[in-house]
């Protein structure tokens, strides 16, 4: 049931008229739902500007929150909402937020007039939106168990190591290198060093959209663990924006070979082993 | 105290580490070594440690005390077979293994100190060729 303008006016006198006291109460309520995790000043502000939100909103006419009026309104919200989710406060206690502002509300218009039926709605209303906003957390918690899944997987799918000639494989990251991508790069490429008995492993990093420092140490830890079980490693794919980056930032790849190209690097490579097994097999057959 | 056997194959010695690499077998080890290739006169030592799974600093550097050893009787050292369990150790430690020549295998070893025979000896090139070829070339 939508608010009528006339409706929206008066609700938007109540909330000047009783301004500072709703702020004060309105304050408390989502204070006791957050357990003191937030600064009082810090909340107390929040809930000031919103409170100015929603009186701005209700006196330009707004009567849904989808309105024109209410454009301001829904960006705070969302901005609240995102600052909540950052600091690691789940659905409801977000949400109490905004729905601390009926009982403030409530609390003053009780303080005028005795009406036991309009009480009883608003209780009634209130565990409803409490069974709403289970039901949202509930969702929320699914849809954060998909992500973390999927992250799993992508983890799993985002590295493979594959053979590029005998003797040869390459491995093509694809995405940010993080610590724990790095350590599962690293071996499953020595773990395919062994398996296959390859002398030579290309790095393709045409694929990692950024390269700082941390990355680049990654790397080379993965580069030096190869060397120490017999095996070289080729860093290709390195893009001018990365070159850059990687002169600026002063990391030294030092006698590692680097290609621009992964064909690039597989002719370096062919052109190592080349003359002796590959040549070898060619004049046998 | 157990030691480690050092077998003599062609122009290689291969010694096969199966044992836990104590420091005192790991000492035994180096003076044995020396002294086989002072015997035997062969230009090769080919160190498989893939049943290793720890490599410690001690073991690390004494592997590189018999790298420099056999250089200085003329033999070239590679080790071979090392986990990537211990690479990554070795790795995270910050011992890089300087101055040790490294191969997935023994067959990838043997291929290497042939080549590199090969490379320090370019008057022999004709002869050992023939021979390194035909030891390569059976796998």
């Amino acid at each position: 049931m939508p608010l009528s303008s006339d409706e929206a006016s008066r609700f938007a006198d109540l909330l000047k008229e009783h301004g500072e006291s709703l702020t004060t109460r309105w304050t408390e309520l989502v204070a006791n739902g957050l357990r003191g995790r937030l600064s009082s000043t810090e909340l107390r502000r929040q809930i000031e500007e919103l409170r100015k939100g929603f009186e701005q909103a209700l006196r330009a006419g707004s009567v849904h929150l989808t309105d024109e009026a209410s454009a301001e309104l829904r960006a705070q919200l969302s901005e609240l909402s995102g600052h909540r989710a950052r600091q690691g406060f789940n659905a409801t206690e977000t949400a109490i937020s905004v729905y601390a502002l009926k009982d403030a509300v409530l609390e003053v218009l009780d303080n005028g007039t005795d009406n036991g039926g309009l009480r009883d709605y608003v209780a009634f209303s209130s565990f409803v939106d409490r069974a709403a906003l289970f039901t949202f957390d509930s969702y929320v918690q699914v849809r954060e168990a998909l992500i973390a899944d999927q992250a799993e997987q992508l983890l799993e799918l985002s590295t493979p190591v594959v053979k590029l000639w005998e003797g040869v494989v390459a491995v093509p990251l694809v995405g940010t290198l993080d610590s724990a991508r790095a350590q599962v790069v690293m071996e499953r490429l020595l773990q395919t060093l062994v398996d296959t008995g390859s002398p030579y492993a290309i790095i393709d990093i045409t694929g990692v959209p950024a390269v700082d420092t941390q990355v680049a140490q990654h790397i080379l830890k993965t580069v030096v663990a190869a060397r120490l079980m017999g095996a070289d490693c080729i860093i290709s794919g390195i893009r001018p924006q990365i070159a850059q980056t990687i002169v600026a930032l002063g990391i030294e790849f030092g006698d590692i070979a680097t290609k621009a190209s992964l064909a690039d690097a597989l002719r370096y490579v062919l052109g190592k082993t080349g003359n002796r097994s590959l040549s070898g097999k060619r004049t046998e057959r | 105290m157990e030691r480690v056997p050092v077998l003599k194959i062609g122009d290689i010695l291969l010694v096969s580490i199966q044992i836990d690499m104590e420091d005192q077998v790991a000492l035994q080890l180096q003076e044995d070594l020396a002294e086989r290739i002072v015997a035997t006169g062969c230009h090769g030592v080919i160190i498989d440690i893939s049943a290793l799974d720890i490599v410690d600093s001690f073991v690390g550097r004494t592997l590189a005390t018999i790298a420099s050893v056999s250089r200085v009787l003329d033999a070239e050292t590679v080790v071979v077979g090392m986990r990537p369990a211990v690479a990554i150790t070795l790795v995270e430690l910050g011992l890089s293994l300087p101055g040790i020549r490294t191969a997935l295998n023994v067959e990838l070893g043997i291929e290497m100190l042939a080549r590199a025979r090969q490379e320090s000896n370019p008057d022999l090139d004709d002869d050992e060729d023939e021979a390194d070829a035909a030891a390569v070339s059976t796998p």
